[in-house]
């Protein structure tokens, strides 16, 4: 079978460019806006070219775990809703969904973007948990990247609501405090469509990757998660050059974030 | 006594009412309710003595008999081929409208189209929204090969091909690129290199969001000649 | 009638928080639209027609309609609104979808779906109104014939007083009235009516008319942003 669509868009990267005349190692252009629920304790919405993600924050005060009684806790749902896509269905949470859920939650729970122990207020007793809800609504591709761009500029923006007496939290008010964010890591998605390795897929070039590789990434350049995906394996010597990709454009990604 | 509420080529959008009275009659999506005339989509007025008519700027494709389109093939069965033409359901392409050729059947019927093939076809007949039927006998109806496939308003379409295909040559001039424009909304274009696709798709880009101004043609060609490559 | 005491937020009692309306905004969409009135944010996105399975849900003659209204996790005054739905929602998207069903044309769309999806990004009440007025819009972009745009709006009694455009505090008011009202403007025709409180039948005769004119204004509002898509302006 000949695939028309993709046998064009390999001869397009053939010759080093991308359908949209990128480079291989172009991101779109990627834009944050803060605060665009005022019922999240934090929000902010990101846009990747025509991809376009919203994350919100919400703050529960709850008992802590068990086994990890002086910690508090963080939750990091995606939900693909049909409105950002005619590919996504109503119902529970397809793997889809699960995958993208746990891959974005991994990098910035193994990336200890939290101080979890800075989230108890009383060993045993009382902690606050992190909930971070994310939601694409257009899907113009690369909606990993998208997703942990969104969770963590939701999180910069994050500020503790009001406790009130007898541990009620009034979400109408602010503390004014902010949560105590450690560490900024940030995915980072590399794919492979035939020999070419490219950064920020759009939708059509996703329908044609063969492999791709989800990386998250901190300050220092260090690896904090890692999900390989797509039809394809991938070796040695190309997860090598994919990670690097990842590491250099997450210094760019980063800049979009501090501002 | 009545009275027209709305000028030749207004804008309006659904729920306006163009005329009072009963002395109008309601032409396309042009909808009668009691004395009043209204306008059913976003669109734009067209007055031809008493008959007001909204030309669409939105809407989605509708399959009617002798459209052409470009449609992909999903599925291959024993007796023809199932195309996605984006519509709600597939149309079918049967043995007898496929090819000029005699197709036994039985035989290997990828060899003619396989799944993921982009068919330039037309429908030969509308039963009901479920039963359609493509084919493939017909000046220019093919199997086209390697390009891009992109959709465009369906609405816009007769405003992107132009009187006589005048719009879609001024394309094809300028960038050299080779275009397909089905009556469905999708486009399949293919050019020797990228800035030139990109010029077409931002000249069809133009023509899509200022479909329903006058002298478009000429500033579509102002654009090719300002934007054109090397 | 005339009661020149303000109300909580301030407005006179048939004044309309300020709106904001915005068309086309979800590209992969058949047709989408974004409204905002005071606090509260929809986004509606409808895709279809596009075949609706299982197959026998399907309609021999004419298009079906099928709405989801769904509150983002965040988006409460509150708590966190837990993802997967629940009953309130249910309810919103049937009374949603018999609002919009009246003007809708369907009838070339027969075995098929239009599907809308509305989404609430931040709530400050009026959430079900602000979603039909979104999808109505939504609808419009999406071309899909009707016999006039909807437009819906809460009107209700807070403070003793009968009152348009109901916000999160005066909806919560102990012994208030709430009465989400959708309507074609053009026909006078109400395509959504609910209520919950004490009312009196001169009461919702005065509401009615209250509704009414909120009504045209948010028309305009809706009017705008598709003409302002559709000639380029945005």
């Amino acid at each position: 079978m000949v695939d028309v669509v993709k046998e064009h868009m390999l001869s397009i990267l053939k010759k080093g460019k991308r359908s949209d005349a990128r480079g291989f190692e172009d991101f779109r252009e990627i834009k944050i806006e803060y605060n665009i629920s005022k019922s999240a304790e934090g929000s902010a919405k990101v846009s990747i070219g025509d991809t376009e993600v919203i994350a919100g924050v919400k703050l529960e005060l709850t008992e802590p775990f068990p086994d990890t009684p002086d910690e508090g806790g963080i939750m990091i749902n995606v939900e693909l809703r049909p409105m950002s896509s005619p590919d996504f269905e109503l119902g529970p949470p397809s793997h889809e969904a699960i995958e993208l859920s746990r891959v974005v939650d991994r990098a910035i729970r193994e990336g200890h973007a939290l101080d979890f122990k800075k989230l108890c207020l009383k060993k045993g007793e009382s902690c606050w948990m992190v909930i971070i809800d994310i939601y694409p609504v257009n899907d113009a591709g690369n909606l990993f990247d998208a997703a942990g761009l969104a969770a963590m500029a939701a999180l910069q923006e994050t500020k503790f609501p009001k406790i009130e007496e007898n541990n009620v939290v009034n979400y109408k008010e602010s503390s004014g405090k902010k949560l105590p964010l450690k560490a900024m890591p940030l995915c980072c998605t590399v794919v492979k469509i035939g020999d070419y390795f490219i950064v920020d897929p759009d939708n059509e070039e996703e329908k044609e990757v063969d492999a791709k590789l989800v990386v998250g990434i901190l300050e220092d350049g260090n690896l904090c998660s890692m999900q390989k995906t797509g039809e394809m394996g991938l070796d040695a010597n190309e997860l090598e050059k994919m990670v690097d990709l990842a590491i250099k454009k997450t210094k760019e990604l980063r800049k979009v974030l501090s501002k | 006594m009545s009275k027209l509420l709305v000028e030749e080529r207004q804008m309006v959008v659904p729920g306006q009412v163009l005329a009072e009275g009963m002395d109008y009659l309601p032409g396309d999506l042009v909808l009668r309710d009691k004395d009043v005339l209204v306008s059913q989509v976003v669109g734009v007025v067209g007055v031809n003595g008493r008959l007001i008519r909204i030309t669409p700027l939105v809407g989605t494709y509708v399959p009617k008999a002798g459209d052409i389109v470009i449609g992909k093939v999903v599925a291959v069965g024993f007796s023809g081929w199932r195309i996605d033409i984006g519509w709600a359901f597939e149309a079918n392409l049967g043995l007898k409208d496929a090819s000029s050729d005699f197709i036994d059947k039985g035989s290997d019927l990828t060899k003619y189209f396989a799944v993921g093939d982009y068919l330039l076809t037309q429908i030969v007949n509308v039963a009901s929204t479920k039963i359609i039927d493509v084919g493939m006998k017909g000046p220019g109806l093919r199997k086209l090969s390697p390009g891009r496939i992109f959709n465009v308003g369906a609405m816009k379409v007769p405003r992107i091909i132009g009187k006589q295909g005048s719009m879609i040559s001024l394309i094809k001039e300028y960038t050299g690129c080779k275009v397909s424009v089905g009556q469905n909304g999708t486009v399949w274009l293919s050019g020797d290199n990228v800035e030139n696709e990109l010029l077409a798709i931002s000249a069809i880009e133009l023509i899509e969001k200022e479909s329903y101004t006058s002298g478009l043609t000429e500033r579509v060609k102002t654009f090719l000649e300002k934007n054109k490559n090397g | 009638m005339v009661n020149v005491t303000k109300r909580i937020d301030g407005r006179k009692q048939d004044e309309l928080r300020p709106m904001e309306a915005k068309v086309g905004i979800i590209k992969r969409a058949n047709g989408s639209a974004m409204f905002k009135i005071g606090n509260t944010i929809a986004i509606a996105a409808v895709y279809g027609p596009r075949e609706l399975y299982p197959g026998f849900l399907q309609h021999p003659t004419k298009g079906i309609l099928r709405c989801e209204y769904n509150m983002m996790a965040f988006s409460g005054s509150g708590d966190r609104v837990k993802p997967g739905g629940s009953r309130r929602a249910k309810e919103i998207s049937l009374v949603t979808q018999r609002a919009l069903l009246p003007v809708l044309d369907l009838s070339a769309y027969a075995g098929a779906v239009i599907d809308v999806f509305i989404e609430l990004v931040q709530t400050d009440a009026g959430t079900r109104c602000a979603g039909i007025t979104a999808a109505a819009m939504a609808l419009a972009d999406a071309g899909i014939p009707m016999k006039d745009l909807i437009t819906a709006v809460s009107v209700g009694k807070a403070g003793g007083k009968l009152v348009t455009d109901l916000n999160y505090l005066e909806d919560s008011e102990e012994g208030g009235v709430d009465l989400p009202l959708a309507m074609s403007t053009r026909t006078g025709q109400v395509t959504l009516l609910q209520m919950d409180g004490i009312l009196s039948k001169e009461e919702l005769k005065e509401l009615l008319a209250l509704g009414k004119k909120a009504s045209e204004k948010i028309k305009e509002v809706q009017v705008k942003a598709l003409l302002d898509k559709f000639s380029g302006k945005e």
